[in-house]
This record gives C-alpha cells, sequence and structure tokens, in this order.
C-alpha cells in the first residue's frame, strides 16, 4: 500500500486537460486525501466551474495514476463548498500561465466590482503590456475571458477571478 | 412538519435545477449560429455554466426523493413533472430576444442566489455560492448587451423593444409570491420572497433607462410553469434532450 505521501506526488501527473501546464494541485483543484480504515483510499476535488467538462477527464486520470500505485479501492469525492477560487492558484502556478500564454488572474476574488464596474487591468502575457482590452467576457473555455493587447496586436486569454 | 420542509426543499431544487437545466439547453441552440464567434463562445459558455448547475440541483433533489440520480430527473419525467418557469421554453427567437430573455433570467437567477447563500442548509447555501460566482457573469454580460442594443442604432432599439412585447408576458411567474416561495420562507430563516423581488426589479430599472427601453408596466399573464403547467415548447425541448436515454436504457459513454 502506497503512502499518502507517494499518492500525493504521484498526482502531480495529473494535468488540467485544457490548460496541461497545471497540475490539479497548482489550479487548488486537488482538496486532499483520505485513507479508510479499509484501506480504501478518497480523493477530494472541487470543481473550477460546475459545468466544467475538464472535471470528468481529471477524475478518469486520477483514477489512472492510482490504479498503476495498486490503488483500486478508490472513491472521488467532489465538494462543492468552499467554492473553488482563482485565489488557491499558486504563484508558480500563476507564473507557469503566464508562460504558457495565458494571462492569469490579477487581484483577488474578493475584490467586489459593481455590476458596471471598470475593466480590469490586465497584462498582455507576450509583451507585458497593460495596454489590454476585454474583447468578450467569454473565451475558449468556462474559466478564460478574451483580450487583446493594444500594443503588440495578438489576442490572448485571461484566466478571470472567480 | 419535516414532510412539509422536505417538500419544499424538493421544490427548490426542481425549480432551480429545471430552469437551469432547460435554459441551458435553449442556448446550447445558439452554439454554432451566433452573430459574431466571441458571442456565440459566450452563450455556449453560458449554457454550459447553467447544465452544470442543473447536475448540482437536480443530484440534490434526487437525493430527496431517495437515491434518484440527476439523469432519472433530467432524462425520465414528463411535461407535466418538470418545474421551470414557461419564460425559459419560449423559443429562442431573434439575438435581442434571447438576450432580453437572458438578462431578465439572470436578474431574477442573481437575486435569488444572493438570498439562498445564507441557508442554514449547507447543501442550498454551497450549490447558491458555487453558482453565484457564475451567474455575476452571467448578469453583466446580459445587462452589457442589454444597453449596448437598446441604445443603440433606431434598429437596434426598436428590435430590444420588440423582444420586451416578448418576454414580457412571461415575466409575472418571477413576481408572483407563489406557494413555493412561502413554503421556502418557511424553510429557509431570514429568506423573503418580497426582497428577492426588490432586488430584481432594482437590476431591472437600472438596466433598462441606461438602455432607453421604455418599462411601461404591460400586463402579464400569470404562469404556473413551476407547477408543471407548461407551454407546447417544452415537450419539442424534451423530445430533442430525452431521445437516446429513452431510446437506448443501456446506452453509455
Amino acid at each position: 500500500m502506497a503512502s499518502l505521501e507517494t499518492i500525493e506526488q504521484a498526482l502531480e501527473k495529473v494535468k488540467d486537460p485544457e490548460i496541461p501546464v497545471l497540475t490539479i494541485k497548482d489550479l487548488g483543484v486537488f482538496r486532499g486525501l483520505e485513507r479508510g480504515e479499509d484501506g480504501s483510499l478518497k480523493v477530494v476535488i472541487t470543481p473550477t466551474y460546475s459545468g466544467c467538462p475538464a472535471m470528468y477527464t481529471i477524475e478518469q486520470q486520477i483514477k489512472q495514476v492510482l490504479s498503476r500505485l495498486g490503488e483500486e479501492a478508490v472513491t472521488i469525492e467532489t465538494r462543492l463548498d468552499p467554492a473553488w477560487t482563482t485565489d488557491w492558484m499558486t504563484e508558480e502556478a500563476k507564473q507557469k500561465l503566464q508562460d504558457f500564454g495565458i494571462a492569469p488572474p490579477e487581484g483577488s476574488s474578493a475584490d467586489k466590482r459593481a455590476l458596471f464596474g471598470e475593466e480590469r487591468q490586465v497584462t498582455c502575457p507576450y509583451c507585458k503590456s497593460r495596454n489590454t482590452f476585454m474583447k468578450s467576457q467569454f473565451g475558449s473555455t468556462a474559466c478564460k475571458s478574451l483580450y487583446q493587447c493594444k500594443d503588440c496586436g495578438e489576442p490572448f486569454d485571461y484566466f478571470k477571478c472567480l | 412538519m419535516e414532510q412539509e420542509k422536505r417538500k419544499a426543499a424538493l421544490n427548490l431544487s426542481l425549480v432551480m435545477g429545471d430552469n437551469a437545466l432547460i435554459l441551458g439547453h435553449r442556448l446550447s441552440e445558439w452554439c454554432g449560429h451566433g452573430p459574431i464567434l466571441e458571442q456565440d463562445i459566450a452563450l455556449s459558455n453560458i449554457a454550459l455554466d447553467l447544465i452544470g448547475q442543473a447536475r448540482l440541483w437536480l443530484s440534490h433533489a434526487g437525493k430527496l426523493q431517495g437515491g434518484k440520480s440527476e439523469d432519472d430527473l433530467a432524462y425520465h419525467r414528463d411535461v407535466f413533472d418538470f418545474h421551470n418557469f414557461q419564460m425559459v421554453e419560449t423559443p429562442n427567437g431573434h439575438w435581442g430576444t434571447t438576450l432580453l430573455r437572458q438578462f431578465v433570467y439572470d436578474a431574477w437567477h442573481h437575486a435569488m442566489l444572493q438570498k439562498l447563500v445564507h441557508a442554514q442548509d449547507e447543501d442550498f447555501a454551497g450549490i447558491a455560492r458555487k453558482s453565484l460566482k457564475e451567474v455575476n457573469y452571467h448578469l453583466r454580460w446580459s445587462s452589457e448587451w442589454v444597453i449596448r442594443l437598446g441604445d443603440g442604432t433606431e434598429e437596434s432599439g426598436a428590435k430590444m423593444q420588440e423582444a420586451y412585447a416578448d418576454v414580457w408576458p412571461y415575466v409575472g411567474e418571477l413576481l408572483q409570491k407563489d406557494t413555493w416561495l412561502t413554503e421556502l420562507e418557511q424553510l429557509i430563516p431570514g429568506f423573503q420572497a418580497d426582497e428577492i423581488l426588490s432586488l430584481w426589479w432594482k437590476t431591472i430599472r437600472e438596466v433598462f433607462s441606461q438602455a432607453n427601453l421604455s418599462s411601461e408596466p404591460m400586463d402579464w399573464l400569470y404562469r404556473k410553469g413551476h407547477l408543471g403547467h407548461h407551454t407546447e415548447h417544452l415537450g419539442y425541448i424534451l423530445a430533442e434532450m430525452q431521445f437516446l436515454p429513452r431510446a437506448y436504457p443501456d446506452a453509455t459513454w
């Protein structure tokens, strides 16, 4: 039976299928491990968006990784509360996103904007200019908006604060 | 008493879940047909959020009904057992109609969730907290569009006024303080249905005035989708949505 430490390390291999540079630990989707008295294993995860289609793939990947470690009695618990927030994303994860060409979430999810607050200033992941604007509130996946840089002209994804 | 509470909890889960499911399904019809790519993607994203939320609410409703699954409820109920408002099953119409219906619903959804996050019931509060974060983005997007089109060109303004005439007759159901809401007041201490309505009106007035849309009181019909009384449109939605699991009950991915 593998130790919880080994298992946690192995779970580093599970990546978000839509953002393959981030692991589920980087994202904060992985919330914990519990070993039951009967030797079974429970993995707790929290979905980013409630309709995120990546969650199913992530569950399958977790089961696969664990099965290679000989863990067959595995349950995956999806915990909704506390709700996932971009604040759980590590600094390292934000850097990885930036290098991948996705602008990481800026500021805290606690910044409550009014219904029509000012647009958030987002840095272009390519040329680092702050002179960017939002093209669309919704982007290629549920967690991203579409921005464009006015200096280098590149469109890019911004991981929105949640 | 316990039984009454369970009934109120089940009604809430079904109203929230069925609204999200049916509206999500309607919006998904825009996929590949949006006026521009960005907005096609936006609507598909909102549809996805709503379907996700429908899964949470319907799973909960299934638990309250003694172990039914979300799929049992989505695929194996008929029209009369659906609790969604009639508004969300109406056909999409043109872009402006879809947008206005979305805005009116988002404003209600947002107000409702803002109150449900304070419920003592951990299941309700958990689903509401999760959903509210997503609905913030929906409401902002639909409000901006209503303003952009209402206060846009002469043509876009006229089309929005036309959309208003299409959508408004269905609004009564959101505003009527019906039994499921009074039961909810019993279930959730501090929950007041009147507060939802005043929050809703506040958003509507703010956006309509910026959009130069006249919101003169217009008669709405009292509709009872949440009691299972539906328009003919819901049957067509279900026929499409439920066909596969009904024809091939053993189908799996």
